[in-house]
């Protein structure tokens, strides 16, 4: 079983595409896409136990840090390009994302919607907030660039990045009522706006 | 002694004589020639479980176990190949070759030369890392080994591995390429010239013709191996082991051994020049200069020389490495994905340097454990 997140990306995922997978962790969703789909692609891990376990499991796992750009990839390399739940804990995010359009001709970017009401509510209670998709104490958060959804689609329109596709999630089900408010995990599917 | 369970225990090496004649890259034939190597584990009813392990500068055929139980050391990569090891010979039947031009029993410049009943000395054709793999080919042949289930090496054992995918695409899974570069720099060639100078001005080189003269260019040998041997270090790993630790706890104000760094590099120099070969070290450097398949596979383009490549590749480097840094095995990296070939990367933290390729930096040791254990099935082993 795929964590619910990551199906939601697997799913827009087109069969037989090629996909490069930045952060990728212990390699579960290129696993699945290799597996269920027959997508082939590398994954980018910086962590080198997560390196070993994706080697392990037959992944190709490209050890080395985001930060860094995308230069080891060429142009129009892959057709979607990921980026889970990782751009909050990233220094250079314009960056990234028009590098991640360059190399694919599609990119899927996931992350924590700092303005889940649950956060807000915790902020008017005077209070840094901890959730389940934001798990950290203030203190020893690798997140530095926390955003809500009308900031991602804010920086998408400034660097003529369309947004194709979004969908917002809380504990697993889909919100569409006040996504900015009642969603606690933020998927876009993205490309270069022509 | 040997009673160690993950040791393959008392080895022996076998030589295998080649009569049918070898051209060489640089236009010179080998009407014939021998290799010695030695194997480890047993070979399947199908073959798929052979893997070939590529020497380094310095290395040879004895990669593991012991030739006399009373042996101080074992082979160079004893602490990787064994049963249980990542290089398991319990599942797979591995091969070591002394490459040709050696100085460890394969014919080499120290060999006679049957036409004239001399040692081949100064008249031994220069060998590149083609040619090895050449005659390792032929190797394989005698041993009924139509594919490789991989070929691993580190530092210009991972050149070999590298051409080893190029040359014979469909013989070979898996390539593991270590501590490795698809060529090298200015500055690793200007390296290599100051150790053949060395070796090359020594008096008692003769031209390369020493053996006659019963002389040693040991004096040149031994700046080589100094030379080398700093770089195969790390800046830190050196500080740590040494730093400015003098023998006998104060200055002298004289030119004798007085750093602990320079007693080891002069032992270092002294025990390498007692059994190694100044030709044979000649040999090896220029076949790591002349190393260059996105010339030759790829006019200029190392991705375009791996098309033709079928294996699946890891390429693994060292932090600490500034002989052959993470960046050149980066380089291979990026052709591979280029390419779009099945390749993993890993840049393992270690203070060893170049050297880190032999030893057991657990996340080194856990990667190899985790490919081979890859190569094993798909090797149905």
């Amino acid at each position: 079983m795929l964590r619910s997140d990551l199906q939601l990306i697997a799913d827009w995922i087109p069969a037989r595409s090629r996909v490069l997978d930045l952060g990728c962790g212990d390699g579960q969703l290129l696993a699945y896409l290799s597996q269920h789909k027959k997508v082939v692609g590398y994954g980018v891990e910086i962590d080198v136990n997560n390196v070993i376990r994706c080697v392990s499991s037959g992944i190709n796992v490209v050890q080395g840090d985001l930060e860094a750009g995308l230069s080891d990839f060429q142009s129009d390399a892959f057709d979607v390009v990921v980026l889970s739940q990782t751009i909050q804990a990233m220094r250079h995010i314009e960056q990234i994302m028009v590098e991640m359009l360059r190399v694919g001709r599609e990119a899927i970017v996931s992350f924590p919607n700092f303005g889940y009401w649950k956060n807000r509510l915790q902020i008017l209670q005077g209070h840094m907030p901890v959730s389940e998709t934001i798990p950290y104490d203030w203190h020893n958060t690798p997140n530095i660039h926390l955003c809500m959804l009308r900031d991602f689609e804010a920086l998408c329109a400034k660097n003529q990045i369309e947004v194709k596709e979004r969908v917002v999630m809380d504990g697993g089900s889909r919100i569409d009522f006040l996504p900015n408010l009642l969603g606690s995990l933020a998927f876009y599917r993205i490309g270069r706006a022509v | 002694m040997n009673h160690d369970p993950h040791s393959v225990g008392l080895v022996c090496p076998q030589t295998a004589h080649f009569s049918t004649p070898l051209t060489l890259a640089s236009g010179h034939v080998l009407p014939s020639y021998e290799l010695v190597f030695e194997t480890y584990g047993t070979l399947n009813q199908q073959a798929s479980n052979a893997i070939l392990i590529c020497h380094a500068l310095s290395g040879h055929h004895h990669v593991a176990g012991r030739h006399h139980p009373d042996d101080k050391a074992a082979g160079w990569w004893d602490n990787m190949v064994g049963p249980g090891k990542p290089i398991d010979t319990d599942r797979f039947f591995v091969v070591g070759v002394n490459n040709l031009g050696g100085c460890h029993g394969s014919t080499g410049p120290r060999s006679i030369n049957p036409a004239t009943g001399q040692p081949y000395g100064s008249s031994f054709p220069v060998v590149t890392v083609p040619d090895w793999v050449h005659a390792q080919a032929r190797l394989a042949d005698y041993l009924g080994i139509r594919c490789w289930a991989a070929v691993i090496g580190g530092s210009l054992g991972g050149m070999q591995a590298l051409e080893w995918s190029i040359r014979f695409p469909d013989r070979l899974h898996h390539a593991l390429v270590i501590a490795s570069a698809p060529k090298l720099t200015a500055q690793n060639i200007a390296f290599n010239d100051v150790a053949r100078q060395a070796i090359l001005t020594d008096p008692e080189f003769y031209g390369g013709d020493f053996y006659q003269k019963d002389a040693i260019p040991r004096r040149g040998l031994r700046l080589a191996r100094m030379l080398g041997h700093i770089t195969y270090l790390s800046d830190d790993g050196m500080g740590e082991k040494f730093g400015r630790l003098l023998r006998s706890g104060e200055y002298k104000f004289g030119y004798d051994v007085e750093f602990e760094i320079e007693s080891y590099l002069r032992y270092q120099g002294d025990k390498f020049s007692d059994y190694f070969d100044a030709n044979t070290y000649l040999l090896m450097t220029k076949a790591l200069d002349y190393f260059d398949p996105g010339t030759e596979w790829g006019q200029g383009d190392l991705a375009r020389a791996l098309q033709r490549a079928e294996a699946k590749f890891l390429i693994a480097a060292f932090t600490t490495d500034w002989r052959f840094s993470p960046a050149r095995s980066k380089e291979i990296v990026k052709a591979l994905i280029d390419a779009q070939k099945t390749v993993s990367y890993a840049e393992i933290e270690s203070a060893h340097g170049h050297d880190a390729f032999l030893m057991t930096d657990p996340p080194y040791v856990a990667l190899m454990h985790a490919y081979l254990n890859l190569v094993a099935l798909k090797a149905g082993v």
